[in-house]
């Protein structure tokens, strides 16, 4: 599916060497996610996410957000990783090879993916088709303007949703504290 | 590079994402692939933003923050079932079937 991405038409000088980088960091990408699902392993299956996460921090830097890809960065990788592999180590998942890691509805869910994909691949080739994306930042090159024009966007336009979501961070900590704690 | 590139990538992740969720037992696993339907969400919300402005890449921020927090919470969820069954089997919850 990539090789139909990469003959973009009428491509200009900074498309071909972002092409290829998304082309590699694409393929990555299908072939680890896909190893998270199909793994017989519970550690690799973390291990695999991330390098799904990681490749996602690459595209947003191929898409010039570079806060948002820092943020991927530090939350994803730093912080839910490590999550996920203390969840693992204290649920005493079985480290080594199981094989009951699967339910026995293996085709229906490919089944219900595959229509999934069809379906929404289809709507989108249907409405985008030749829809090309138009960098803001490239302009002033060397300076934060888009990291700028973020913190604006978010401390004036977003600011009430902002809140919101700090007052759910702290509410998931102490639901999650409640919920864990020994009594 | 063209908007649809990435939102096809976004959508061949999407439904890997839904293939864990249906086929997993493993109650982390769920979890994980959870993770790769947010992120598939995210790629989307990022390209559309270099199409109109900045709300996208908000929103994104915001997806990550909320992704933490559910992590967090589902972590627990599963640790409590792990405590109650000795097990995170999630097709092993059945007693809502009568």
């Amino acid at each position: 599916m990539t090789g139909l991405f990469a003959a973009a038409p009428s491509a200009v000088s900074f498309d071909t060497p972002a092409n290829i980088a998304f082309a590699v960091i694409a393929v990555v990408m299908v072939i680890a996610a896909v190893r998270v699902v199909t793994t017989r392993n519970v550690v690799h299956a973390a291990l695999w996410l991330m390098i799904v996460l990681g490749g996602n921090g690459l595209l947003y830097l191929l898409l010039q957000a570079e806060f948002v890809a820092m943020t991927q960065f530090l939350v994803y990788l730093g912080a839910i990783v490590v999550l996920f592999l203390f969840g693992i180590m204290l649920t005493r998942a079985p480290l080594g090879r199981s094989d009951d890691l699967d339910n026995d509805q293996r085709w229906m869910g490919v089944a219900v993916s595959l229509i999934l994909l069809v379906v929404i691949g289809y709507s989108l080739i249907k409405t985008y088709s030749d829809d090309k994306l138009t960098f803001g930042a490239v302009r002033n090159a060397g300076t934060n303007a888009q990291t700028q024009d973020l913190a604006t966007s978010i401390f004036v336009d977003y600011l009430v949703p902002f809140e919101v979501v700090s007052v759910l961070l702290l509410a998931a900590l102490i639901g999650a504290i409640v919920l864990a704690r020994r009594d | 590079m063209l908007l649809n590139q990435f939102l096809l990538l976004a959508a061949v992740l999407f439904s890997v994402g839904v293939y864990g969720v249906i086929v997993r037992r493993n109650g982390v696993l769920v979890l994980m692939s959870i993770e790769l339907i947010l992120n598939a969400v995210n790629i989307n919300l990022i390209a559309f933003s270099t199409f109109w402005g900045m709300g996208g890449q908000v929103f994104a921020l915001f997806v990550i923050a909320v992704a933490a927090a559910e992590v967090g919470v589902g972590l627990a969820i599963v640790l409590l079932i792990y405590r109650n069954k000795r097990s995170i089997d999630i097709d092993a919850l059945d007693e809502l079937k009568g």
